[in-house]
C-alpha cells in the first residue's frame, strides 16, 4: 500500500527540513568524486595541485565553495537533528531543534565566507 | 530483501552519521581556519604529508561517507526513482566500493605520496 501526502503537509517546516536534507546530501554525494579527484592532482607533484588552487580563485568558483560549505553544514546539523528526535526521548524543546539547525548553519557558513575574503 | 539486513542498513546509516557528524565537524574547522590566508598547496601538504593522524582520520572519514552516500542514494532511489530489488543494491553496493577507493586515493595523495 502506498500512503500518499497531500500539499498541506508541505505547510510544514519539518517537510522543507527533509527537503534541504534530501537535497544537500544527493548534491554533497554528487560533489564527492569532484573533491577526490581534486585532491588526487598531488600525486602528480605539488605544483599541479597549486595550479588547481589558482584556478579555484575565480569568483564563480568561490561562490561554489561557499554553497558547498553551507550545504555541508546544513546536511551535519540536519543530521544531528534527526538523530536527537530518533534517540534521545521527546522533551518540548525539540521542536526547536530546526531554529537551532538553521541557526548553526548560517554561522558556519558566514564563518567560512568571511574567512574567505 | 529481508528485515534483519533493512535493520542492519538503518543502523548502519545513523552509526555512519554519528561518526561523520564528528569527521565534519573538524573538517569544517579546519577548513575554516586553512583558507584565511588562502589556500596554498605547500600549506595542505605540509601538514598533511606524512602524517599518519591525518591519515587515519581521513580514511575513516572516507569509509564512513562511502556508506552514508550509498545507504542514502538507496533511499532516494527507491523513493524518488522507483528503482527497487538487486539492480539498485548492487548497483549503490559498487558506488559504495568505488567511492572508498577514490577518497582512499585521495587521502594518499596528500599524505602519503
Amino acid at each position: 500500500m502506498t500512503m500518499k501526502n497531500d500539499y498541506r503537509s508541505h505547510n510544514h517546516p519539518a517537510y522543507w527540513a527533509f527537503v534541504v536534507h534530501r537535497v544537500s546530501g544527493v548534491l554533497l554525494t554528487l560533489y564527492l568524486p569532484v573533491h577526490f579527484w581534486a585532491l588526487s592532482q598531488a600525486l602528480q607533484g605539488e605544483a599541479r595541485l597549486e595550479s588547481f588552487l589558482k584556478w579555484t580563485e575565480q569568483p564563480l568558483v568561490k561562490l561554489g565553495e561557499v554553497l558547498l560549505i553551507v550545504l555541508l553544514a546544513a546536511h551535519l546539523t540536519g543530521g544531528v537533528r534527526l538523530l536527537m528526535l530518533e534517540f534521545l526521548a521527546w522533551r518540548g524543546w525539540q521542536k526547536n531543534l530546526l531554529a537551532g539547525a538553521a541557526g548553526a548553519t548560517v554561522v558556519i557558513g558566514t564563518a567560512f565566507l568571511l574567512n574567505l575574503l | 530483501m529481508n528485515t534483519r539486513t533493512q535493520v542492519l542498513l538503518w543502523a548502519a546509516q545513523r552509526v555512519s552519521g554519528a561518526l561523520l557528524g564528528l569527521f565534519v565537524l573538524v573538517h569544517l574547522a579546519v577548513i575554516i581556519y586553512a583558507v584565511r590566508n588562502g589556500l596554498t598547496a605547500g600549506e595542505i601538504l605540509g601538514r598533511t604529508r606524512g602524517n599518519a593522524g591525518w591519515a587515519s582520520f581521513y580514511a575513516l572519514f572516507a569509509f564512513a561517507v562511502s556508506i552514508h552516500a550509498s545507504i542514502g542514494l538507496r533511499a532516494v532511489c527507491t523513493e524518488v526513482l522507483g528503482w527497487q530489488g538487486r539492480g539498485r543494491d548492487f548497483a549503490l553496493l559498487m558506488f559504495g566500493v568505488l567511492l572508498f577507493a577514490w577518497g582512499l586515493r585521495a587521502v594518499w595523495a596528500v599524505t602519503g605520496a
